[in-house]
């Protein structure tokens, strides 16, 4: 163990920066994501580990039930209700892993193994932790602690009890401080043990205000019985093999090119395999030759009778790909969760064939339900990085599970996906944004993104007087389904179109704007008009705060909207709904030199970005590629 | 009181124009401009001229029917412009006709010898005549290089005859009244009618200057519909450019649908796109090219909604950000908050359908105010740091220059219309 500690994940863990000694102790990219990170369990839930994972801790229990209940009331997606309601039943099995106590017990033993790059155990490796305690002053500790847990289990207690704990959590962290100066490893081990529990006694606390800081003395020695050395030892056996793998896929992580449809060869090749039979569009955009451009609406009903036929397609499979055609099933968030839902059936109907091994066989099986996804509307990049997440928890089935095994691990492993990734992030990101607003304040949003919507109404709640500004574009007009929820739960709203975003912009102090995607090299890959808004908002020195999930980071990057984007149906921009006088272009769609561009994505280059609020913390989009590297480990290890 | 009567029928001709412009049935500030012309034409035609004085009564006549039609739409400037020009006119026909009738009682007075007057004073006389009308021509313009180079040995002058050139012009007003009366206002009409003939054709001189300006395979962008920029882009095409031309559809007008349609029918290889796709593709556009409402004497221009963000969206990206505008946009006044001062808040219906949130509507704050607002501007305003270049009938120009290209069409007296009024009061 101590020899492989050498290899190379030592300096990755120094590149992050926790290692600078005299580093601005307020980023709170850092400090709020040291706790969150922790929270999201590497190892506890993995079936290696799963004899580790300690007893719940009740208070845990109420928190997240908490949690949950203020993520599943306000979701303003369509279809939220279809889709996230199961997530509330599974809710309770997933809990566990949101003690951070009891997580981060679980991830404690291998610790010290090479394979520690996440940075939530990085931290506490021997290597980079000297550093790391040296800097962090007891009132750091504090303030990081309570910040970061205040913005996500705090929620119905407000500010009031936020000061109270502070108080006992700086206590706490002097009283381990002295202990830093001791070097043997058992001795830091337990270092490193008393500090999460201070930190677990610091949520504890948040948590639940009243509770009496006994309660944390009580755990603590229970928590050290539940990590026994040996178990360690086959977590790091278990993982030397996993992290071989993992330089493999490092390597492919680097993402293929996309398909260019200009390349007539591959083209051809693909509309071979092509379930769904598309037509090419008449007019065909020239800049745009490298994107699919097919005749909208054609392929709905050609599809819907083949329903039957198709012999290898899951129903489940089948139908979300009919809603995504058609369009009934919108936003990141919703493709994605309805995605992993139909995925969710096929592995709970699979059942392996003869000779065939579960891992290889199911992997080509969603590979096809993925390329079906692709032909019925574009993946985003979210599902992308979803697709990555399912396939490595496939990969890294154990051997000695059994069929069944595998198929509930995996379930499990969705649900928690989609509760740790979306459902959660979004809570904590709300928690995060609702601190920005201020009373009197004019928040400008742009389309309709349900994270800000949520975000707008948990303010709202809480009784801050601000009016929102919606701005809106053509087609869609998805703005005017948003003004018509938050006017109809009493916001004061004032709608208007992104031509005269420099009209209402002098009057707009925030601009909260949701995202598809965020790029590793900052840019925010969002609906088509979010630039347009930045870019204003950066003209009249308005912040503007992209709200993002950390799963929707991308390692990708893209300068200019060009090169990567999906093409809307081109005919909705000759109609306009309600306006029967604007049918100028009823009878030249034909014609040859006349070509309608309906994008549907653009860049937002990061410079017109002041803040990305992630569930991660509030981050400057300088540190999405920090986010990107270090997290995105997160979805083979989970 | 004899000009009361043509005065009266004139002013319900006013009215009706009015009446016009307060419903916005003249659309663009082109026709806006025309209409004007052709209306004070009619004014100055039907104003019965004093002998004294006949430049003072017309520019009243005009400022007064002037000052009604500002007054019935502000935020179409074209109409101040145009007023302003026509009063420019009468002022500069009359002091062409002082100029020449001085010259032409001096010649007189030489040759005729009968007059009280000797030699000595003949000599100022002529002398006078001059520096009257250097000095008129000073009051009308402010100075330029050439008019300081040109006044430069009169201006000795001026101190010595200013008693006596008062005199002459009253000498010269007597000498040949009836014929100066006509001329007068034949020339003012004169020039109306070149005015608005200038007006009609600036599109052609404007578009003349298209190839100098779109090369081969240019990727060039526009926003809503101007008639301007429909002629120039033709123009271009005209001459075997090929070039692709993307048109934002200018959203809650369309006006760009309707650009998008004529462009097409004349051949052009056009691609519409939505409003918000302006930043997506304008890294592969080389030019924009956009018409204006009006453009004010610092170099901004007030243009249709939206244009303040392609213009952003163009500085970005580096490229240049054109202006077609005719002289008739011209507006001598500087901007103060002209988002807010010269816009124009258009119905809400444009944007949302009443019947679909009029249960919204009711949703009311408690303190009375509605809890739902609908912000429909038609303009925006661009300012001169993010403008490129301005294409008029006269050439092209930078922002900066924008003043004294100002300055050669209005005098500096005319600046404020509603003076009198303010006086009055």
């Amino acid at each position: 163990m101590d020899a492989r500690r050498a290899t190379t994940t030592v300096p990755r863990v120094r590149q992050v920066g926790f290692f600078t000694p005299n580093a601005p102790p307020a980023q709170p990219s850092r400090t709020h994501s040291f706790p969150l990170d922790s929270s999201s369990p590497p190892l506890s839930n993995s079936p290696v580990n799963n004899s580790l994972s300690p007893v719940m801790i009740p208070p845990s229990r109420h928190l997240s039930d908490n949690l949950v209940h203020r993520a599943t009331s306000p979701l303003p997606v369509p279809e939220p209700s279809a889709f996230r309601r199961p997530i509330r039943s599974h809710h309770v099995a997933v809990v566990g892993s949101y003690n951070p106590t009891e997580s981060l017990l679980g991830s404690s033993p291998p610790l010290a193994s090479p394979s520690s790059r996440v940075i939530g155990d990085g931290e506490f490796s021997e290597e980079s932790s000297a550093g790391w305690f040296r800097r962090s002053n007891s009132a750091k500790f504090a303030s990081s602690f309570s910040g970061a847990f205040d913005l996500t289990s705090v929620m119905s207690s407000e500010a009031g009890g936020f000061h109270q704990v502070k108080k006992p959590v700086v206590a706490q962290t002097q009283s381990t401080k002295p202990l830093k100066e001791k070097t043997t490893k058992a001795e830091r081990r337990a270092l490193q043990e008393a500090q999460r529990a201070a930190k677990a006694a610091a949520k504890d606390m948040t948590v639940s205000v009243g509770v009496s800081t006994s309660k944390p003395v009580k755990q603590q020695p229970a928590q050290k019985k539940d990590a026994p050395p040996p178990a360690s030892s086959i977590a790091v056996s278990d993982r030397k093999g996993v992290e071989r793998s993992m330089e493999k896929e490092r390597r492919k992580d680097i993402p293929a090119p996309r398909m260019q449809f200009d390349d007539k060869s591959r083209v051809e090749k693909a509309k071979k395999r092509a379930v769904v039979n598309q037509s090419e569009a008449r007019n065909r955009v020239e800049l745009f030759r490298h994107l699919p451009q097919y005749e909208h609406g054609t392929q709905l009903p050609d599809l819907e009778s083949k329903f039957f036929q198709l012999d290898p397609m899951h129903p489940a499979v089948y139908k979300v790909g009919l809603q995504y055609l058609a369009g009934d099933i919108s936003g990141g968030n919703a493709r994605c969760i309805a995605m992993l839902q139909a995925f969710q059936e096929v592995i709970k109907d699979y059942s392996t064939p003869p000779e065939k091994s579960l891992t290889r066989d199911l992997t080509a099986k969603i590979s096809s339900f993925v390329s079906f996804f692709t032909e019925c509307r574009p993946l985003s990049m979210s599902m992308g990085n979803t697709i990555r997440f399912l396939k490595s928890r496939i990969a890294k089935l154990p051997l000695t599970f059994s069929e069944s095994e595998a198929k509930a691990s995996l379930c499990a492993d969705i649900d928690r996906f989609i509760n740790e990734k979306i459902v959660l992030a979004d809570n904590v990101i709300i928690r995060h944004a609702v601190t920005k607003i201020m009373d009197g304040d004019v928040l400008l949003t742009y389309g309709s993104s349900c994270v800000v919507e949520m975000i707008l109404l948990y303010a709202h709640e809480l009784g801050k007087q601000f009016r929102v500004v919606i701005v809106d574009s053509r087609p869609k007009l998805k703005g005017q389904a948003l003004l018509r929820r938050l006017v109809g739960k009493g916001l004061s709203c004032t709608y208007t179109h992104i031509n005269a975003v420099s009209y209402i912009m002098h009057e707009v102090t925030r601009v909260f704007l949701g995202s598809s995607s965020v790029l590793s090299n900052g840019t925010v890959y969002s609906r088509v008009g979010t630039a347009c808004v930045a870019m204003v908002a950066h003209a009249f020195h308005v912040p503007v705060l992209i709200c993002c999930e950390a799963y929707k980071f991308h390692e990708r990057v893209l300068l200019d909207s060009i090169c990567s984007n999906e093409l809307g149906d081109p005919d909705a921009l000759s109609k306009v709904p309600g306006r029967m006088d604007i049918n100028y272009l009823d009878d030249l769609t034909n014609k040859d030199n006349m070509q309608l561009l309906n994008l549907m994505y653009d860049a937002t280059p990061s410079e017109y970005v002041s803040m990305i609020i992630t569930d991660y913390g509030m981050i400057p989009p300088t540190s999405v590629p920090v986010i990107v590297r270090e997290y995105g480990r997160e979805y083979l290890w989970i | 009181m004899l000009e009361q009567k043509p005065l009266l029928s004139s002013l319900s001709l006013a009215f009706a124009c009015f009446f016009d412009l307060r419903a916005s049935k003249i659309e663009g500030s082109q026709a806006t401009a025309r209409q004007t012309a052709e209306l004070l034409r009619s004014v100055i035609s039907q104003q019965r001229v004093p002998y004294t004085n006949q430049a003072g009564a017309l520019i009243d006549a005009v400022r007064a029917v002037g000052e009604q039609l500002i007054a019935a739409n502000p935020v179409e400037l074209a109409v101040g412009n145009i007023v302003r020009r026509v009063l420019h006119i009468i002022r500069e026909e009359d002091l062409s006709l002082t100029t020449a009738a001085i010259a032409g009682f001096n010649l007189s007075a030489a040759s005729d010898g009968d007059d009280d007057d000797d030699g000595e004073q003949d000599e100022h006389t002529v002398l006078s005549a001059a520096a009257v009308a250097a000095s008129a021509r000073n009051a009308l313009r402010p100075p330029s290089l050439q008019t300081l180079l040109e006044d430069m040995p009169e201006s000795v002058a001026i101190p010595h005859t200013s008693s006596s050139g008062g005199d002459s012009e009253g000498k010269s007003k007597s000498a040949d009244k009836s014929s100066r009366t006509r001329r007068l206002k034949h020339d003012v009409i004169e020039a109306v009618n070149e005015l608005i003939q200038d007006i009609n054709t600036c599109h052609e001189q404007i578009a003349e200057q298209a190839v100098e300006h779109i090369h081969q395979n240019e990727v060039i962008l526009t926003l809503g519909s101007s008639k301007t920029v429909l002629e120039f882009l033709y123009a271009a095409k005209e001459k075997k450019r090929s070039f692709r031309v993307f048109v934002a559809e200018g959203a809650p007008r369309y006006q760009g649908h309707l650009l998008a349609k004529e462009l097409v029918t004349r051949g052009l290889h056009t691609t519409l796109i939505t409003d918000s796709a302006v930043f997506a593709i304008i890294s592969r556009v080389n030019m924009v090219i956009v018409g204006a409402h009006a453009v004010m004497a610092n170099g901004g221009v007030i243009v249709p909604v939206g244009l303040n963000m392609v213009a952003l969206a163009a500085q970005k990206h580096a490229v240049p950000f054109v202006v077609l505008a005719g002289s008739h946009k011209l507006c001598p006044l500087y901007p103060h908050n002209p988002e807010v001062l010269l816009n124009e808040l258009r119905s809400p219906s444009e944007l949302l359908d009443f019947g679909e949130f009029s249960d919204c509507l009711d949703f009311g704050s408690g303190i009375g105010s509605p809890l739902l607002h609908v912000v429909n501007p038609a303009f925006d305003y661009v300012p001169p740091k993010l403008v490129s270049l301005f294409i008029t009938d006269t050439g092209g120009h930078n922002p900066s220059y924008m003043y004294r290209l100002i300055a050669d069409y209005y005098s500096a007296d005319d600046l404020v219309v509603r003076r009198r009024v303010a006086l009055g009061n």
